[in-house]
């Protein structure tokens, strides 16, 4: 499911870099003062997780899904990461995924891959193998070399366990999970030091850059190539990053880290959560599979779309994307492809193109009964705008949107009673026109002409561009001048795990100009965020917020 | 090795252990989302004996000592959540006042610890769990049992999941025979000790708000070891502890079938952990703040139709609605039902229970925070009467809370912040 375009990627990124280094050379700007925020301990999230166990000890290996759900704050996992702690029962949770992972590692028909030595007996301990073991896994998963005395606490675990249960890979089981339970491997520690070229002024470390990179660029721990990059100091000079980033660019991995942006920015992880639920009764097409498959549409449209380097602002409007035959139900469309996915293009005279016309966004911005204008809406303006659309006021006199039996049959009709009174106006105003454009796609996203009998109107207009349905409104979203600015601000929050600073407002203006002038391709984009100095300083570890409540 | 609890080890009043040790006291929150109709819901005369309002029909039950279910539980109306100029975010402004004393700055925020986890902090140290957290809308980001904002202990979602990690393998059966300890515990009990010989090198590195979150995984990662050195004990000597049934087909979801469902899934797997003391303190959300059941068919959910469903001036209620505060109050009944059904010392399981059972808001159409909707089940071992109904007379919603502290054996005089601090606890309920 991972898997598609990896050839395209690489050829087209190769590409793209000789265009871009070229650019780069070109376009040798200033750099822009930047006034860094802090760093903090990220908690990798469950797919981080995921992925760097996958990575380090096996592609076989399944983490149980039952750890502690991740912290989604500022709209992005990747800023809860900076907040989340690991409360008791989340700590069962991990100890016991611990135990599981550490299993199907060291299970006989696997372990000779992870394992680079024989140990003199299988029903005893062996001091110096174990040893080999733990250094090198841990390395990896601690994403820095074990320090003597971390290397010899989970060595001696090895071999009492060894001992105690005559079994030499049991014992490296419990060493292993000792590594995988510990706050190093849970969460990724970034570190600040003074920068000895600019005294008054710290960077990340070398080691933490290392990391950094690798969960931005590909969701999951640093190889050993860039470890050792960064355990040599070479993350912390222009040319040693340069490298290592062309490299990580041109990767087959990046796929997997274009889809952790992009998921995270649109919230999908509800639908492998299986909380996107529609009632069965008014929607039986529905299924937690098609679920499943209708996200998988909008990441698959957005990887192949990036490796192509096609400008992002065109993911509103384009007509091509991927196809099963379970999704050709919900679209009532013949898919030729009996098991699978096969790329398709919506027809010309389609209702459909962009994004925003998925079952996908559709049904997860709605209810489970019904459409929801207003949560599509507010869907584009925060997340895909950047902009504020304020929480509802407490004291509502809602007896002005009660149902009045039959009258009010659309959804435009509801809330137009919204938009007449001054208490509501404010913020459906923001987001009705936008959700309305919508509403020829029901609570899962299938296409409806009327709704409890009457014609539904899509037209409206965005910021003073005037449409007639969701196509001109994917057109209208397209050609707004905030689509791409923001986008550099959601990526940017998310490489460095939260808000920007007052002090990065002038570097975020600056990366929102390279963008456009990329031609809005992301891949450019990452490349101007890990080489700024937003990415690369810091003002120093985070300091504990003054608690809320001050008694 | 684990031995049954004759009558011979409960002293003369069969209310603690012979040694002189006493049943343990358990506490519990049980929420449900958007309120009730305060007229219909509120008893029209206070003190006990007062006549069942329409809402609260679900408490006209038997149970099955032959005891009446509504005396078993207190009804606590007309206590109060104050602003002091804050902003009455909905359906989280009037949750957090009650469940935290303290009133939040900004939307989707936490300002203080939530109660149960006040009295887990207390209580929860003895037991393999500190507390058991559970929701019944199948959300594992829905339920309100928090430290602080950035640490919410996830509910339990699924009834299947909650038998697992608290009746799995490890559980420690007095039935099943003698106890043996497992040599594989003593190794994880290893594992954590080296874990936490990281914590000082990696303190080191950090700044004060990452100390604060180290500080809260050590505090979990203690929390294991003790559930650990419990394993390694055996069983509790405790006359009605057994392994619970495993539960039923479970189905996860809003529809309001589903999570009455689970609540009773839940409601007995939890008195059976009650009563092998694998905890004292849980949470129980039956819907969320803004409520998302629905019934089978419909369009509509529960907190949208308190909006948008007419008034219908023939009743002067909204009947749709309304079908959700019926459930929620059968649910409510079920869950405590199950409690008292659960034979301990010379009474019930029940007996030996707090459970506040509260909502976010009175009347979820206006938002409103005055009149509170709360209840208290149980006895808390002897300290507290129950079937009484108490009018609160607008003082601050606090006070149930203080009261609960104080019953749980929590030495604190006041609670809350600003107008929200108590510092008379509800007399009229306690003995």
């Amino acid at each position: 499911m991972r898997t598609i375009h990896v050839t395209l990627f690489r050829l087209t990124m190769a590409a793209g870099l000789l265009l871009l280094g070229a650019m780069a050379c070109s376009s040798s700007s200033p750099a822009v003062p930047v006034d860094p925020g802090p760093v903090a301990l990220r908690r990798l999230t469950a797919e981080q997780l995921n992925h760097s166990v996958q990575d380090v000890l096996g592609a076989h290996i399944t983490v149980p899904s039952r750890i502690d759900p991740d912290d989604r704050r500022s709209g992005l996992f990747a800023v809860g990461a900076s907040f989340a702690s690991v409360t008791p029962s989340g700590f069962e949770k991990y100890e016991a995924a611990a135990a599981a992972v550490a299993e199907q590692a060291l299970d006989p028909s696997h372990r000779d891959e992870l394992v680079r030595c024989q140990p003199i007996r299988m029903d005893a301990s062996d001091d110096a193998c174990a040893r080999t073991f733990i250094e090198q896994v841990g390395r990896r998963l601690f994403r820095r070399s074990l320090s003597r005395a971390e290397a010899d606490a989970r060595v001696e675990i090895a071999n009492q366990a060894a001992s105690t249960l005559r079994d030499f890979y049991a014992g490296l089981e419990l060493g292993l999970m000792s590594l995988l339970v510990s706050p190093e491997f849970l969460f990724r520690v970034e570190l600040a030091e003074t920068d000895p070229a600019r005294p008054s002024t710290m960077r990340l470390t070398s080691v933490s850059m290392a990391s950094r990179l690798s969960y931005l660029l590909w969701d999951s721990s640093p190889d050993d190539e860039l470890l050792t990059a960064g355990e040599n100091g070479e993350l912390a000079t222009d040319r040693g990053l340069t490298a290592q980033v062309e490299r990580m660019l041109i990767s087959p991995n990046l796929e997997t880290g274009i889809r952790a942006i992009f998921s995270d920015l649109y919230d999908f992880k509800q639908f492998e959560d299986g909380l996107v639920r529609k009632d069965s009764a008014l929607f039986p097409v529905y299924t937690q599979a098609m679920a499943e498959e209708a996200a998988e549409q909008t990441l698959r449209t957005i990887v192949a779309h990036v490796a192509a380097d096609r400008d992002y602002r065109e993911l509103f409007t384009t007509r091509e994307t991927f196809m099963t035959r379970r999704l050709g139900v919900a679209y009532r469309l013949p898919v030729a492809t009996a098991v699978g996915w096969e790329p398709y293009i919506f027809s010309e005279d389609s209702r459909r193109a962009g994004l925003l016309s998925h079952i996908s966004f559709n049904a997860l911005h709605a209810h489970p009964g019904r459409s929801s204008a207003t949560l599509r809406g507010k869907f584009v303006r925060e997340v895909l705008l950047c902009q504020d659309v304020p929480t509802p006021p407490a004291d509502i006199d809602f007896s002005i949107v009660e149902e009045t039996q039959g009258e009010l049959r659309t959804a435009r009709e509801r809330l137009e009673k919204h938009v007449a009174s001054p208490a509501c106006s404010g913020c459906h105003t923001l987001t009705d026109p936008i959700g309305l454009a919508l509403e020829s796609f029901d609570a899962i996203g299938m296409f409806r002409s009327e709704e409890n009998g009457a014609a539904i109107d899509t037209s409206g207009e965005l910021d003073g561009v005037e449409y007639e349905d969701a196509r001109g409104m994917g057109q209208a979203l397209r050609d707004h001048p905030e689509l791409g600015p923001c986008l550099v601000r959601t990526v940017f929050r998310y490489a460095v795990g939260r808000d920007p600073e007052p002090g990065e407002e002038a570097l975020l203006g600056s990366l929102a100009e390279r963008f456009a002038n990329s031609g809005y391709r992301v891949t450019e984009l990452l490349r101007a965020i890990v080489l700024s100095d937003g990415f690369r300083r810091t003002s120093g570890p985070r300091d504990a917020e003054p608690s809320g409540e001050a008694s | 090795m684990g031995l049954p609890l004759l009558d011979c080890f409960l002293n003369a009043h069969g209310n603690a252990l012979a040694q002189g040790a006493p049943l343990p006291l358990r506490f519990g929150a049980w929420m449900w989302g958007c309120g009730v109709n305060p007229e219909r819901w509120t008893p029209s005369s206070e003190g006990t004996d007062f006549e069942l309002p329409i809402e609260l029909q679900a408490l006209d039950r038997e149970l099955a000592s032959g005891a009446k279910l509504r005396d078993q539980v207190s009804i606590l109306s007309g206590f109060d959540v104050r602003l002091d100029g804050r902003p009455n975010f909905p359906h989280t402004a009037g949750l957090m006042g009650t469940l935290t004393g303290s009133l939040p700055l900004q939307d989707y925020t936490v300002p203080a610890p939530t109660l149960d986890t006040i009295i887990a902090a207390e209580i929860g140290g003895s037991t393999r769990f500190r507390s058991l957290e559970m929701s019944c809308t199948g959300n594992p980001n829905q339920s309100y049992s928090f430290e602080s904002q950035s640490v919410f202990n996830a509910p339990e979602i699924s009834p299947v999941a909650l038998y697992t990690r608290v009746f799995g393998p490890e559980f420690a059966d007095p039935n099943a025979g003698p106890f043996t300890p497992d040599p594989r515990v003593m190794l994880r009990q290893s594992v954590l000790s080296a874990v936490k010989a990281d914590r000082d090198r990696l303190l080191q590195r950090v700044g004060t708000h990452d100390r604060q979150r180290l500080d809260q995984y050590f505090t979990s990662v203690r929390q294991l070891e003790q559930q650990l050195d419990i394993l390694l004990a055996g069983p509790a000597d405790l006359e009605n502890c057994a392994r619970a049934p495993t539960p039923g087909p479970e189905s996860l979801g809003t529809e309001v079938g589903q999570s009455r469902s689970t609540n009773r899934l839940m409601a007995s797997l939890l008195s059976f952990a009650l009563a092998c003391d694998q905890t004292r303190v849980f949470s129980m959300m039956f819907s969320d703040r803004i409520s998302g059941l629905r019934q089978a068919g419909s369009s509509a959910q529960h907190h949208q139709l308190t909006h948008d469903e007419a008034l219908d001036p023939a009743i002067g209620y909204q009947p749709e609605a309304t079908e959700f505060v019926y459930a929620s109050m059968e649910a409510w009944a079920d869950f405590v039902e199950q409690l008292a059904a659960v034979p301990e010392g010379d009474g019930t399981l029940l007996d030996n229970c707090v459970v506040f059972g509260h909502s976010d808001v009175s009347l979820a159409k206006a938002h409103g925070i005055t009149g509170i909707p709360m209840m208290i089940a149980g006895t808390g071992r002897g300290t507290l009467r129950p079937g009484v109904h108490v009018r609160g007379g607008t003082s601050p919603s606090t006070r149930v809370g203080l009261t609960v502290q104080q019953v749980m054996g929590l030495n604190v005089e006041s609670w809350g912040a600003r107008s929200m601090e108590a510092t008379q606890p509800v007399s009229e309920i306690l003995v």
